[in-house]
């Protein structure tokens, strides 16, 4: 597969690692969630046939950690964001 | 009809008009006691014992495709019960106790033959890890030795045992793990439980599942609504989105797996082996073609295909280990969707739904565990408790902080 | 034997003569010729057995479809088993054998099973062998096992080298015949970089094998003339002998370019193969068709083969096939053969035409409405029987028949996504379906084009499409003739045997046999009965058995449908999928910056991921590893000690929130850290088990140095980097792996300090740098170093790092200045044993499994704020109080051994699971003690010190009883560490 890094273009998905859906960007705060919310947070997936959204880091690259929108099915990838961004768009930056 | 030898002889003698069909094609009945959603080989062993072992009838097995279509038909075919935790051993070890006495208790021959199978060992860490394992396996009653480089060396003497990055140091053998041709193990499930009554209904996908007031009342399929008291779900890749049709989340991600096939050759590996030093694992078949495979692909994906980096990846691994099959063809590649789940280890229980019972999670795992799967599966559904040696396998294990996590990997599923 | 079978033209070189044996026999051949064309030539038509009845075989094709024409080329280590006659290309001094046969293969004695055939029958095995249940393994399953395979492996290491490349063009061309030729010319002369890979050694296809005329010359001619064009582009990559053997996501194409297979040795310096992986947005499938038999019964005899096999041999290698030939056909390119090899010289007998009415070919015994209904001829074709459209029958002696059921367009590479192909009537064939590989196009035969001059527009048009642009060459002038085709699958006669997969022995017989039993879907068909299943993956058979199923069951062919495209197009050799990675080379090396010194010392080294670290270095006199770790403990315990601790993962952590980062990704707190002091770090997954342990420094107020275990480094680093960018965005928070940038020595025992300070530039007494002090100094006399005072094995310990090119320099300076202290280098034996000997853990605690608390570490993760971990480490099955404990454990009997993964039972206990305590995680022998101890995990270990039980290795016996003790064997006060 072919990732098409924001700041470096294409490039080839071996130079990543894989680490699964998005929503392990939007971890609980743990001074006020509790075992609950943490266990939704880290082990339940929606793991849909479709479109996906999910984390790969450029490790033989620039480390930058990216959000990949792929369809699970036909394996496209339609969109390529900085995670950093995402998690940014998503409040992360208190 | 009931096989033997004497029947082949009989039926070759009168040109073979005697042979039934393994299976009816029934048309769906309004409603069953027991629906099985995939008929795979854990849905079709489950719907087997149920009718076999716990003495059920109106029972049904949906199956989207053809049966014997899912994982059961596209695996590496190895049986063994070599496993650490004590979630998973008694289960394993339960069967391939089943796996032992399965042809004679179905009829059928799936070519069940134990010619044992080898873990590599590369270093010293890895030969406590096995030490462990292996006590762990000899405590539960499973069979297991460490064997030495000289012994090794002797069963395979071909292996790259001098001019190895990472030489080989020994190996955890258990002997009675060994190979089944897998597409009988389907067949001979199908055909026990079709002339049991049971109802195997092909090119029936479930589009949705009836659930009121908390309890399930039936399936929406591409051939009409079908009753049910209680169903049961085995469709290995497809588990989250079948019960997705139910509203629940699993502790899930599918992912694809790749296996491969070389050319016919005349007999070089008896038995199965398994690489420690890299992601590569082997066996030939009765056919005489080398069956291997290694890691995942490591991405989600539904569909069933992977990439190069893997071919390739598995291909070093089988050069690394044995030298002298550079001249080996790879003759095909295949992709299997795999339930990974969070600590590697599957499910085997209810759900909050009462009546719809859930079987899953088997990662690249499944198909040594077919036998105990049906059975315990079918005893849950029958008796709404779980079998003894399969007690672990709960879907709240995570909430309750009660993982069976054979490699030690934690929540990623792309890494067990 | 003289090449009897050779008659004029052709495109062999027969200037030059190759000599070559088969079966031990002399041959002759020439340049241009396949074994099998050569064979052939010599009037050697049986060349190999099928894999169950062991039935002679011939070649029935002259492509990579070859099911049967399988022989074992070459020998010793490169003998390569079931390698098809029919591609491999002829070389001076080529040897091969015939596989599947004993003794010899004219006489075969396993052809009994072809007596027995009525036994064999689909699926047989799955009916019987079940009595008594003992004989499957001991009994048939041996038998069954060592008739299996076809060819032979050899146990040699393969001598011959494998390459890979990546590859980039705009448009790849997948075929060379006239869709793809015309294909690259189109992109070619407007400047596009184009690849056109062609698995044959000459490019042009069919043009190859035809007498067909392209812009007013022969075919092949023009695909001459074209490929010398296209060589003379720089922008075109032309690859022939390679073959595309799949589609993979996103426009990556892998292709195997066998570079020497036609020589007898790859030349110095090359590979034998290159596994090319292509990168391409565009490309164009232009691999062709393949041609289908019909099945009739004993349809399989050598001298039968697919009629446009026939004329490939005549027209291309110069060779006919027989003296009499006839051809069986359901379509007008069966005639074609007829024609060509009248035209030749060759006596056509018979065209059998199994349509009724129709144009009659003028010349030739043209029968309308017949049918061959039998062969004979035990070794090769002697004769056919043919019943014509009146019933008669009749039999023609032949000694080569040629037949044509159709052409099947390659459709396999456009199916690799799974996407189905679709059903053409017109041509009555599966062509490639609307969804293919996006950016992959398909011209010519493949895409169901039969004709020269819709192969040629098609391929222009395909490239015009793929490039967008508006125009293209002009198309030469070729023949377009319709295909006229009135599909027949099998001969509906008798009761014989008519074979389907020629290699696996699948018949129709075994197709009826499934449909009886409801194996009707395609999959069961091919599962059940092995139909395409060989190493030629059905590419002549398949469509012939599901055409059957699909009559059997009142189905249409499309509603039947075909089992799933699979890589590679053709078998791949393994050393060419693995290229360099073997060997030695199967993982890079990763070197500490001692290695050289300690390999002058005749160092023992070991392999720890991809580092190579010292084990343990030998001194003279020295014989049993035992006795150099005793001496390397000792040694350090007694005066100083050095180790090479590069390996650890460093990780430098800078920003105004560095603190604040490192508490919410360990376990414990680092804000509070002093500048200028260490701290044990304890880091935790998500899941609260433990992930990686290590000390983290604080070198200025935003600059923390973390220190990570060997084998987390790359995951602790990638792991920082996703709480850095995704979790905690706001943070200003910097990280860079150093690991790689410092070289660190542990300098351990009573005289570290005295030893260092004979290097270090400045004051490192008690006072000045305390115990888990840290800070940058300089060594040597000006070159900065970092010094940590930290220990792993309980002595006066610092760890000292300096750029890593000063690595070896500084450990040689450190020996000589520090002479008078007789400092030890020790490796990681004598590591892991003063490390046990302290209680601290390490690999075989640290198993991804175990919690804090596990480790008796439960204090250290503070709840008063968040880290990652601390919520879900409170889970009810993470904090048993009778869960594992972290124990010490020595044998009762101090001459008492033990065994890392024994595990724990109680005196008198029975070894089952119930009675299961824990296990031994770690073992060494401590010459401290004198005995062996050992670490483990022991439920509710923390109540159990002092107790004795029992470690046992059923795997060998051993069964000891030990005493439990605390982890701190040694030193338990620490007092050696602040000394």
């Amino acid at each position: 597969m072919i990732i098409h890094h924001p700041i470096l273009g294409p490039r080839d998905a071996q130079e990543f690692v894989y680490l699964g859906d998005a929503s392990l960007i939007d971890r609980p705060d743990g001074m006020t969630a509790g075992i609950e919310e943490f266990h939704e947070y880290l082990y339940q997936r929606t793991n849909p046939a479709g479109e996906h959204r999910e984390l790969w880091y450029h490790e033989q690259g620039d480390r930058s950690w990216l959000v990949v929108t792929r369809n699970t099915v036909t394996h496209e990838i339609t969109k390529v964001e900085l995670a950093r961004d995402v998690a940014r768009s998503r409040g992360r930056s208190k | 009809m009931r096989y033997s030898g004497f029947r082949v002889i009989a039926e070759a003698l009168t040109g073979h008009k005697g042979w039934k069909p393994v299976w009816r094609d029934p048309a769906p009945q309004a409603e069953y006691d027991y629906i099985i959603v995939g008929g795979g080989g854990h849905g079709l062993a489950t719907a087997y014992y149920l009718a076999k072992e716990f003495g059920q009838s109106r029972i049904a097995v949906l199956e989207k495709g053809y049966l014997g279509g899912g994982n059961v038909g596209r695996n590496t075919t190895i049986i063994r019960s070599n496993y650490l935790l004590d979630g998973n051993e008694p289960f394993y070890e339960f069967s391939l106790k089943l796996w032992e006495g399965l042809e004679q208790d179905f009829n059928y021959n799936a070519m069940v033959s134990q010619r044992g199978i080898i873990n590599l060992i590369h270093t010293d860490a890895q030969r406590d890890a096995f030490t462990r394992r292996g006590n762990a396996m000899r405590l539960h009653g499973a069979d297991a030795e460490l064997l030495s480089r000289e012994q090794v060396r002797k069963m395979y003497p071909w292996l790259n045992f001098d001019n190895a990055r990472f030489p080989i140091k020994g190996a955890l053998m258990q002997r009675r793990g060994g190979t089944v041709r897998h597409d009988a193990v389907a067949w001979g499930y199908a055909r026990g439980a079709d002339m049991r009554g049971v109802d195997l209904i092909q090119n029936c996908e479930v589009t949705g599942m009836r659930i009121e007031n908390g309890r399930i009342k039936g399936v929406e399929t591409t051939r009409g609504y079908i009753g049910a008291k209680k169903v049961g779900v085995a469709v290995a890749g497809s588990s989250s989105k079948v019960m997705a049709h139910a509203g629940m989340r699993l502790p899930i991600e599918s992912h694809v797996l790749q296996a491969f096939v070389s050319e016919g050759l005349k007999p070089l590996i008896d038995g199965v082996m398994t690489f420690g030093a890299g992601h590569f694992y082997v066996s030939q078949s009765d056919k005489g073609g080398l069956v291997f495979g290694g890691d995942i692909d490591g991405y989600n994906s539904y569909a069933q295909r992977g990439n190069l980096p893997v071919i390739e990846d598995v291909a070093e691994g089988g050069m690394a280990l044995m030298p002298a099959i550079g001249r080996v063809r790879l003759l095909r590649t295949w992709g299997g969707i795999m339930d990974m789940s969070m600590d590697g280890s599957p499910f085997i229980d209810k759900t909050h739904i009462e009546g719809l019972y859930f079987n899953g999670g088997w990662c690249y795992g499944g198909f040594k565990a077919t036998p105990a799967s049906g059975w315990c599966f079918a005893h849950l559904m029958a008796k709404d408790e779980p079998h003894k040696t399969a007690t672990a396998y709960r879907l709240d294990r995570f909430l309750k902080g009660r993982m069976i996590d054979e490699k030690g990997q934690g929540a990623q599923p792309n890494l067990h | 034997m003289s090449q009897s079978h050779r008659i004029p033209g052709g495109q062999i070189d027969r200037t030059k003569t190759f000599r070559f044996t088969f079966d031990g026999l002399p041959y002759t051949g020439h340049p241009g010729d396949t074994l099998a064309s050569a064979l052939l030539a010599n009037g050697v038509r049986l060349m190999g057995r099928s894999f169950k009845y062991h039935r002679p075989r011939g070649p029935i094709s002259a492509g990579s479809e070859e099911p049967n024409a399988l022989v074992e080329l070459r020998s010793g280590g490169r003998q390569e088993p079931n390698t098809r006659a029919t591609v491999a290309e002829l070389f001076d001094g080529l040897t091969a054998n015939s596989q599947n046969r004993w003794p010899s293969l004219r006489f075969d004695a396993m052809a009994i099973n072809d007596r027995l055939n009525a036994f064999f029958a689909a699926g047989f095995y799955y009916k019987t062998f079940m009595w008594p249940k003992s004989f499957w393994e001991k009994l048939y399953e041996p038998i069954i096992r060592r008739a299996a395979g076809l060819g032979s492996v050899t146990r040699e290491e393969d001598p011959d080298a494998y390459d890979k490349g990546f590859l980039h063009c705009e448009l790849l061309v997948i075929g060379a015949g006239p869709a793809g030729l015309m294909a690259a010319l189109t992109a070619g002369r407007v400047g596009r970089r184009v690849i056109l890979a062609d698995e044959d050694f000459r490019m042009g296809g069919r043009l190859n094998a035809e007498t067909v005329a392209v812009g007013g010359v022969p075919g092949a001619d023009w695909a001459a003339a074209v490929v010398t064009e296209l060589s003379a582009m720089p922008n075109v990559r032309l690859l022939s002998r390679t073959t595309v053997i799949g589609a993979f996501d996103h426009g990556i194409y892998g292709a195997v370019e066998r570079v020497s297979d036609h020589l007898p040795v790859p030349p110095a310096g090359k590979p034998r193969q290159i596994l090319w992986r292509i990168y391409t947005r565009r490309a164009i499938l232009s691999g062709g068709a393949t041609e289908r038999p019909i099945a009739f019964e004993n349809n399989d005899r050598p001298g039968i083969m697919l009629a446009g096999a026939l004329r490939a041999y005549a027209n291309r290698w110069a060779v006919k096939v027989g003296e009499r030939v006839a051809v069986f056909t359901n379509n007008d390119d069966g005639l074609r053969t007829a024609t060509d090899l009248q035209a030749r010289g060759v006596d056509v007998v018979a065209v059998i035409d199994s349509r009724e009415g129709g144009e009659m070919l003028s010349g030739v015994r043209h029968l309308r409405g017949a049918q061959v209904i039998d062969t004979a001829g035990r070794l090769g074709l002697k004769a056919i029987t043919v019943r014509q459209a009146n019933g008669a029958t009749e039999t023609i002696a032949v000694d080569a028949l040629g037949v044509s059921g159709g052409w099947n367009p390659n459709v396999n590479i456009h199916s690799h996504h799974r996407s189905r192909p679709v059903w053409d009537a017109g041509i009555a064939a599966f062509i490639p379906g609307p969804e293919g590989p996006p950016g992959l196009l398909v011209a010519g035969a493949a895409a169901g084009l039969l004709s020269t001059h819709a192969a040629l527009r098609s391929g222009r048009d395909a490239a015009l499409a793929a490039l967008e642009l508006t125009s293209g060459p002009d198309l030469p002038e070729a023949e377009d003739a319709p295909v006229r085709i009135t599909p027949l699958w099998h001969v509906s006669h008798g009761k014989g045997r008519a074979w389907i997969d020629q290699q696996n022995d699948v018949t129709v017989k075994d197709v009826k046999l499934a449909k009886q039993e409801n194996f009707t879907s395609v999959e069961h068909l091919k599962r059940y009965t092995t139909l395409g299943m060989a190493t030629d993956q059905g590419k002549t058979g398949n469509v012939i058995g599901l055409a059957i199923m699909a009559e059997l069951t009142g189905r249409s062919i499309p509603e039947t449908g075909t089992t799933i495209y699979r890589p590679p197009y053709t078998p791949v050799a393994m050393g060419a999928l693995a290229g360099r990675s073997r060997g030695k080379e199967f993982k890079p090396y990763r070197l500490t910056p001692s290695h050289h010194w300690a390999r002058e010392q005749g160092a023992v080294f070991v392999e720890v991921g991809n580092w190579l670290r010292t084990q343990w270095v030998p001194k003279p006199g020295e014989t049993e590893w035992r006795q150099s770790v005793d001496r390397e403990v000792l040694a350090t315990r007694r005066s100083v000690g050095i180790c090479d601790v590069t390996t650890l993962g460093k990780i430098d952590i800078q920003g105004t929130d560095a603190g604040a980062f490192l508490d919410r990704v360990y376990a414990n707190t680092f804000s509070t850290l002093p500048v200028g002091k260490c701290r044990y770090g304890l880091m935790l997954r998500e899941d609260g088990i433990v992930f990686d342990d290590g000390t983290t420094a604080r070198m200025g107020e935003h600059e923390y140095v973390m220190t990570t275990t060997t084998a987390n480094a790359v995951t602790v680093f990638r792991h920082l980097e996703f709480c850095r960018q995704c979790l905690w965005p706001e943070m200003d928070v910097q990280l860079i792996s150093t690991t790689e940038a410092w070289a660190q020595f542990s300098v351990a025992g009573p005289n570290a300090r005295k030893l260092l300070e004979k290097v270090v530039d400045q004051d490192i007494s008690d006072a000045a740098f305390p115990y888990m002090g840290a800070g940058n100094i300089t060594v040597c006399g000006g070159l900065r170093a970092r010094l940590f005072r930290i220990s792993f094995s309980g002595e006066l310990a610092y760890e000292i790092a300096v750029p890593t090119r000063y690595g070896d320099a500084l450990l040689r300076e450190m020996l000589a200045r520090g002479a008078e202290f007789d400092p030890v280098v020790y490796g990681t034996e004598a590591l892991g044993v003063m490390r046990v000997e302290k209680g601290h853990v390490a690999g075989g605690e640290l198993n991804g499994q175990s919690t804090a608390l596990n480790m008796g570490l439960g204090k250290m993760v503070s709840r008063k704020k968040d880290s990652i971990g601390m919520v879900l480490s409170q889970r009810e099955g993470l904090t048993d109080p009778d869960g594992y404990r972290l124990v010490g454990v020595k044998p009762v009997d101090p001459n008492g051994k033990l065994t890392a993964g024994s595990h724990f039972l109680e005196k008198g206990a029975a070894a089952v699971a119930a009675n299961d305590g824990g296990w031994l995680t770690s073992k060494v022998y401590s010459p401290h003690l004198g005995h062996d101890i050992a670490l483990g995990y022991l439920k509710a270990g923390d109540r159990k010190i002092g107790q004795r039980m029992r470690a046992v290795n059923l795997l060998t016996g051993q069964d000891t009883e030990v005493e439990i003790v605390s982890p701190h064997f040694f030193d338990p006060e620490g007092e050696r560490l602040r000394g």
